[in-house]
């Protein structure tokens, strides 16, 4: 990828861009682009919202003490945790 | 997550020490699992079924086959300790157990064959985008309420069991690609391709429900 890309190229570095593993050029390239293109501005920003929409969601996901509690009777561990 | 120590003994080969990420004082090797200490299979079990109760939790959407599913995978692990040769970290070698028991749950459900194999679109058409609403500036409020978590879900439930397994376990659990290629069998650059895919799944339909809350509230 050279100094300017195109839409189309902007999908093969989103996943690492978002990761923030892309290189630095490929970050400053993605982003004179996306000044100059709302669509992919807005494609990208959305993007980073929904993960971190579902990363949100899955911190308050918490396995519930009666599962934890059937898991170790089935395993016959009860005796062993505090 | 792995929390070990490397301990050395004299006249004995060194092994790691799992150590509970709350509680220093519970730990376990595998030599311990594999003599059928039952105290070392308590610490395994406290550190791993959290994060392999989310994940399974994940792929099938549904809380009881996610028990279910949870328990199923500690007794395979107990049984098979003696087929774990160490080549792969413990915690991936229980992943991968439990991402297994969860994909044979969903193919138990759907008529059709489900695998972490299956063939992806990663053609261009099959990526781009539809819908290009700028969703970002809506009130807080509006991705807090429990709509907005149920359209979560249910996007998210609506993925392939390939795309979702890979979401879960790079985007979610914060794998690595390598660890996440290890669990599902499949090669790095089918990881990267699958959380592409995934990622722009969601957000097409995200982008559907939040899209339709702006123009509500532009309306409004």
């Amino acid at each position: 990828m050279g100094e300017h890309i195109q839409c189309g190229d902007l999908l093969d570095e989103l996943s690492e861009y978002l990761d923030g593993q892309a290189r630095e050029e490929v970050c400053a390239a993605i982003e004179a682009h996306m000044l100059d293109c709302p669509d992919c501005r807005i494609m990208v920003d959305t993007l980073r919202k929904t993960i971190h929409l579902y990363r949100e969601q899955e911190s308050q996901l918490g396995m519930p003490d009666d599962v934890r509690k059937r898991l170790l009777i089935t395993l016959d561990l009860q005796d062993w945790v505090g | 997550m792995r929390y070990t120590l490397a301990r050395i003994i004299p006249g004995k080969q060194p092994f790691e020490l799992f150590m509970h990420p709350n509680d220093t004082e519970k730990t376990f090797t595998i030599e311990a699992l594999r003599e059928g200490d039952k105290q070392a299979f308590s610490v395994m079990v406290e550190m791993y079924s959290p994060p392999l109760y989310r994940l399974v939790l994940r792929m099938l959407g549904d809380s009881q086959e996610a028990e279910d599913a949870l328990q199923e995978t500690f007794i395979q692990a107990f049984r098979k300790i003696h087929q774990f040769e160490g080549r792969s970290r413990i915690s991936t070698w229980l992943y991968r157990i439990a991402a297994n028991q969860a994909l044979m749950r969903l193919r138990k459900r759907e008529p059709v064959f489900i695998s972490v194999d299956e063939p992806v679109d990663t053609t261009e058409g099959g990526l781009l985008p539809r819908q290009l609403r700028d969703w970002c500036c809506l009130p807080e409020a509006e991705f807090m309420s429990s709509e907005a978590a149920q359209r979560l879900d249910h996007a998210i439930n609506d993925l392939s069991p390939a795309l979702k397994a890979t979401f879960v376990l790079r985007d979610l659990q914060d794998l690595s690609t390598r660890e996440t290629a290890e669990i599902l069998e499949i090669s790095e650059s089918a990881v990267k391709t699958r959380l592409l895919r995934a990622r722009l799944e969601l957000r097409e339909r995200l982008s559907d429900y939040f899209g339709e809350r702006l123009e509500a509230l532009d309306n409004g």
